[in-house]
């Protein structure tokens, strides 16, 4: 088990945003968490980090319990998060971004992420800011791929872009799955998941109410009346 | 003309110190949106600092030149550890509380350094020991003396030493980036803590060398000199754009030059009797005489002024820019 929570609880000030979930990942996977907006999905996520506090709950990662890590620790341990709405910072270069991304193993060389992301090549003496939607998707991938992760926490990675572009950022996570990492990754967009993914859960309002194969969550009447836009045949 | 050039030269070494004051000010709000009222006061403790280790090797004989270098190497590490303790007993705490709470904090530290000074060094004004030769070369009608070249040769070094150290290393970045968004540098493995000590570290560091660098100037020391002297490179800190690097070397350097020039006139263009019909009004009062309305004293309040106008014009200073997004 690379990844497991259990009981996992978030509050903020009196709301139970996430209500003691359970959730597990395997070396190797890439699992989606599906859930309508509000359901809880990027508390869980930024729990997992330890950029919020949880209140409850046990948080093992490899074996190690990191619920009293410090955020900045966590990288180091091959653990990292793409978060929701990227967060790149804007006024630096994207070459600088690509740095802060090796800061925690103390320098590292881009060329492999400029190979997968030619784009950012080209544009890497560019303010982040500058980007597009797209571009700037690609960059917070890239640099959290420099910490060398062993597992990738996704938060919305298709949030705000194109068809087109949703697309491609899906392919580039299926590449990232394939050489290895393990993935978490977090969507609206629940069909593109799920045909991505392996495993699945359901959140609503704070809980996992479904989870099983990607398979199995395709075709589950519920799921598909209320994240795939379909009425129940 | 040469009043101009005077002043000219003075102000570009007033305005020099000021700007590495201004950076300490400047770079600490980049990282923690903190006006660190207590900055000035780091630069006191740094020329008390090298007045007592001055004024004890003074007569030994050594040359003057290695006396002020020990004396500013032993405050540089004074300075630091008085920057990194504030930082880490005082503003750290505090961390995501309201932001009055560090503002009232920062005074509370500043009044606190004062006193621990006053304990230590009396309230007296301490006369810095003129061990330095001072030659004065003259240059198209200015003097310039061999203090204000080191100083202004020792403020361009800091400022490019501290823009190499910003720019282009791997911790400038990393300070950079937690300005921006520290949730987000600390996902990437930044331990956003460790920046902003050592943030406050590099401030007090330049802190020491300028306090340094303005008691040997103006030859005195005083507990209560960060006050004004900190006001003033905070004002140029803000006309620059505060957290604006650029922009407090600037603001510093203008700060210092309006200052000078305003002094070296304001005599001058306050002088009622220069001016015909006034001195007609004036009658005998004027006869041979001068009604000077603002004597040079008033050179604060015109560095203040000028403050003041270019943020009725340009709110966030001259370089600055709102930052809009801090995601
Ligand atoms: N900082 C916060 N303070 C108070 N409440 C919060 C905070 N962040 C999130 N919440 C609340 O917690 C609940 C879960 O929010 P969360 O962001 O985890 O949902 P989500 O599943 O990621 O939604 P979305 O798909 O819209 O991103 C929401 O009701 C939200 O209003
Ligand atoms: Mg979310």
């Amino acid at each position: 088990m690379l990844l497991e929570a259990r009981g996992l609880e978030v509050h903020y000030g009196g709301i139970r945003a996430v209500k003691g979930i359970d959730l597990a990942v395997d070396e190797g996977e890439l699992v989606c968490l599906i859930g309508a907006n509000g359901a809880g999905k990027t508390s869980t996520l930024k729990a997992i980090c330890r950029l919020i506090p949880s209140r409850a709950g046990m948080l093992r990662y490899r074996g190690e319990d990191i619920a009293t890590s410090p955020v900045h620790a966590l990288p180091r341990k091959g653990l990292v998060m793409v978060p929701e709405g990227r967060g790149i910072f804007r006024q630096l270069t994207v070459e600088e971004n690509l740095a802060i991304g090796a800061y925690a193993l103390g320098g590292g060389d881009p060329e492999p992420q400029y190979a997968s992301f030619p784009r950012l090549r080209e544009r890497r003496k560019q303010v982040a800011g500058t980007l597009s939607g797209g571009e700037q998707q690609m960059l917070a991938i890239a640099r959290a791929l420099m910490t060398r992760p062993k597992l990738l926490l996704l938060d919305e990675p298709s949030m705000g872009l194109a068809p087109l572009m949703v697309a491609k950022i899906f392919e580039i996570v299926r590449e990232i799955a394939r050489q290895g990492v393990t993935i978490l990754l977090v969507e609206q967009n629940a069909r593109l998941a799920l045909e991505l993914a392996r495993r699945g859960y359901v959140m609503e309002s704070g809980a996992i109410t479904l989870t099983g194969t990607a398979g199995d969550l395709l075709h589950d009447s519920k799921v598909r009346e209320a994240y795939l836009g379909e009425g129940v045949a | 003309m040469d009043t101009f050039l005077q002043q000219l030269v003075n102000g570009l070494t007033a305005g020099s110190v000021y700007a590495v004051v201004a950076l300490g000010y400047t770079m600490v709000y980049g990282i923690i949106q903190l006006i660190n009222f207590a900055h000035g006061e780091v630069v006191m403790i740094g020329a008390m600092v090298a007045f007592t280790v001055i004024n004890a090797l003074a007569p030994g004989g050594l040359p003057p030149l290695v006396v002020v270098l020990v004396g500013t190497a032993c405050a540089i590490p004074v300075c630091m550890l008085v920057g990194y303790s504030m930082e880490r007993l005082a503003y750290r705490p505090l961390r995501g509380a309201p932001r009055l709470a560090p503002l009232i904090t920062a005074i509370g530290v500043s009044i606190l350094l004062q006193h621990l000074a006053m304990l230590v060094w009396s309230r007296n004004v301490l006369a810095f020991p003129q061990i330095i030769q001072n030659t004065t070369y003259t240059l198209a009608g200015a003097s310039i003396t061999s203090v204000q070249i080191a100083i202004i040769a020792v403020c361009i070094a800091l400022m490019g030493g501290l823009a190499l150290l910003v720019y282009r290393t791997q911790l400038g970045t990393a300070m950079r980036a937690t300005a921006q968004n520290p949730h987000v540098a600390g996902l990437m493995g930044v331990d956003v803590n460790r920046v902003i000590a050592a943030t406050f570290v590099i401030g007090a560091a330049l802190g020491a060398v300028a306090g340094v660098l303005y008691g040997t100037y103006y030859g005195v020391a005083q507990y209560t000199m960060g006050s004004i002297l900190g006001l003033k490179a905070f004002s140029a800190a803000v006309l620059g754009g505060i957290g604006n690097i650029p922009g407090a070397m600037l603001g510093g350097v203008l700060l210092g030059l309006v200052e000078a020039l305003g002094a070296g006139y304001i005599g001058d263009l306050s002088d009622l009797c220069a001016y015909g019909w006034i001195a007609d009004l004036m009658g005998e009062q004027c006869d041979g005489g001068h009604f000077i309305l603002f004597g040079s004293n008033y050179q604060d309040v015109f560095a203040f002024l000028v403050l003041i106008v270019v943020l009725v014009f340009r709110p966030s200073g001259l370089l600055g820019e709102r930052v809009g997004d801090r995601a």
